[in-house]
């Protein structure tokens, strides 16, 4: 066997090796092309952590930790503190994860292993046009249809069966917290529910059919076969909720009160770090006031994006999510 | 035998019917709220609607009358705009994860989608204000298309890739051994077979941005006034419709009412045909 022999295609120069291995021009443009726009994606996230941080200098270095523990938030002394709007954040998506998810996981199951075929991709689309409508018309609806339904009928009949709970007291104003969550509740059930049909439609079959014939119910083998398969999926799930519901600004910030308090009653209105961003950022005057509000941004860019790899990660294990939807 | 047709039998029996129905529930609760928005909209924004709404200008605050053609026009400037600025660069990106993303940097651009598609909107507000309406001293129209452009980005990037990685491989094989080089392969064969698919993706993501409100608020800002300049504030639908709506006059909720019926339209309308072409496309095959 000879040691050389001759190639039929044009070999590459010596110099253009560090280009990369394509033998054509146009393939090694090409390359180069696409790459300077996939690098646009990673850019685009790297330059929001920058400039968020750059933008949230000042008040970091003013308020240090204290930031987050403080409760004071008074422009006019120059003030800041972000822990109100934390805890309207935190306690409004909890709650709507409360509500949200065992409505989605019912959705979910009721899909994947109960639903006559005709009726699948119907129901699945009705509820994916819930994640189309605009957050600002979720807003619209619940400031003229929301709030008073709760003020007069859910708040009333709340506090005269749970009344001897602290979180049901209070006049009902239906502008607060517990309207706010029951709209995240809403706006985040497709995200829930669709990213958990995702992860039971991925489990194996033969689990199932293994189940059933021996005799299983279809909640004994929901319980036992199918949840210790798709667990960390379904987790995956809720988190990609929770961190769509601490995002979420518009409709949230049209209902829940925007008044910067911590009350342990459900009625109370409440304020969120997303709200005080919409409602003061353009109003914002001074460099410590535009920092401090920057800072509120640069907290929730940075939980969301913990959260969001954390669940990528956990749904991952289990099914691959549908291609680039926003979840 | 007795314990299959006893007690037990009966108790599991009753657990699963429980269990069943309420899933049930469950699935009529979550489709309850979507009528009550659209019979909402569809009702109020009826009323609400009429001529001068598409071609009058906003009244000065406290007159009744007037319209939001400003608003029409900003939000077809804002999603045009952000279609030209984010589509293409997607693409490209997509086309990039597809052929090329087999790599670590493939999944560095994989990851970075990712995340940035579950980031709040409100976020890309911020950064696009210190960027671009910081350094250029006003809003305008051109930040806030940048900051639709940047929440449409990674939707498109993924749905391009995915969408790529479906077309048989066999098709590229037979370009390739016809002498084609293969970004010419690529580009005339599989992107042009994969290409109805990611126009419904694309659609899919107009329709996202076409109703986001938040980054709007601080980069487009508002304004009352006819403006198609691309460099000055502009008005759009959404913030309109959120201004209108935490305002105390009737006439204004009445507009907030029509102008969310225009947009929800559009949105629908958007999703309804994107969804239809799939199932046709489906069909033919």
């Amino acid at each position: 066997m000879a040691t050389h022999h001759e190639s039929l295609v044009r070999p590459r120069p010596k110099w253009l090796k560090p280009f990369g291995s394509e033998v054509n021009w146009g393939d090694a443009i090409f390359r180069t092309l696409t790459l300077l726009f996939a690098l646009v994606v990673v850019a685009a996230l790297a330059g929001m952590a920058v400039q968020m941080l750059k933008a949230s200098k000042l008040s970091l270095a003013t308020f240090g930790l204290g930031f987050i523990t403080s409760t004071s938030w008074d422009p006019v002394q120059d003030q800041f503190g972000a822990l109100p709007f934390i805890f309207g954040t935190v306690v409004s998506s909890l709650l709507a994860l409360v509500l949200a998810v065992p409505v989605s996981l019912g959705i979910a199951v009721f899909l994947t292993e109960m639903c006559p075929a005709w009726l699948k991709n119907p129901v699945a689309f009705l509820i994916e046009l819930l994640a189309a409508v605009p957050s600002v018309v979720y807003g619209l609806w619940g400031i003229f249809a929301l709030a008073p339904f709760m003020r007069e009928v859910v708040e009333p009949a709340l506090e005269a069966t749970l009344g001897f709970l602290p979180f049901f007291q209070g006049p009902a104003q239906g502008f607060g917290m517990l309207t706010g969550a029951v709209i995240l509740a809403i706006m985040i059930t497709p995200t829930v529910s669709s990213v958990s049909r995702e992860v039971l439609n991925a489990v194996p079959s033969t689990l199932r059919e293994g189940s059933y014939a021996l005799g299983a119910t279809r909640w004994e083998t929901l319980r036992t076969v199918i949840l210790p398969f798709a667990r960390s999926g379904l987790v995956g799930a809720t988190i990609l909720g929770l961190g769509r519901a601490l995002g979420e600004t518009m409709a949230i910030t049209m209902v829940i009160g925007n008044r910067p308090q911590m009350s342990a009653s459900l009625f109370a209105p409440s304020y969120t770090m997303a709200s005080v961003i919409a409602n003061e950022f353009t109003e914002a005057t001074g460099d410590l006031y535009l920092s401090a509000l920057a800072e509120i941004g640069f907290l929730l860019f940075a939980v969301t994006l913990i959260l969001n790899i954390v669940a990528r990660a956990l749904v991952w294990r289990v099914a691959r999510l549908p291609a680039g939807g926003r979840l | 035998m007795s314990r299959i047709t006893g007690e037990h039998h009966a108790l599991r029996k009753f657990t699963n019917a429980a269990f069943s129905a309420a899933c049930v529930v469950a699935t009529v609760i979550a489709v309850v709220p979507l009528f009550g928005i659209l019979y909402y909209v569809a009702a109020r924004g009826m009323q609400g609607i009429n001529w001068d709404f598409f071609t009058q200008l906003p009244k000065p605050v406290g007159e009744t009358g007037g319209g939001m053609a400003n608003g029409i026009l900003g939000t077809l400037k804002l999603v045009g705009l952000a279609s030209v600025m984010g589509i293409p660069p997607g693409v490209l990106a997509g086309v990039y994860l597809a052929e090329f993303g087999q790599t670590r940097m493939g999944s560095v651009v994989r990851f970075s989608a990712d995340v940035l598609s579950g980031i709040p909107s409100i976020t890309v507000g911020i950064f696009i204000y210190s960027l671009v309406v910081l350094t250029t001293k006003t809003f305008s129209t051109i930040a806030g298309a940048l900051a639709l452009a940047v929440i449409m980005l990674p939707t498109v990037t993924r749905t391009t890739e995915e969408l790529l990685r479906l077309v048989p491989e066999s098709l590229r094989e037979a370009a390739l051994g016809l002498g084609v080089p293969k970004w010419r392969a690529t580009l005339r064969v599989m992107l042009r077979t994969a290409a109805p698919g990611i126009a419904v993706g694309i659609m899919l993501a107009v329709a996202r941005v076409a109703g986001e409100t938040a980054p709007l608020l601080f980069t487009a800002f508002s304004n009352r006034f006819w403006s198609d300049s691309l460099l000055e504030p502009t008005a759009s639908l959404p913030v309109q419709i959120y201004t209108y709506a935490v305002s105390p006059f009737e006439d204004w909720h009445r507009q907030a009412w029509a102008a969310a019926l225009v947009l929800v339209s559009l949105v629908l309308i958007l999703n309804i045909s994107a969804r239809l072409l799939v199932r046709n496309r489906v069909r033919k095959q």
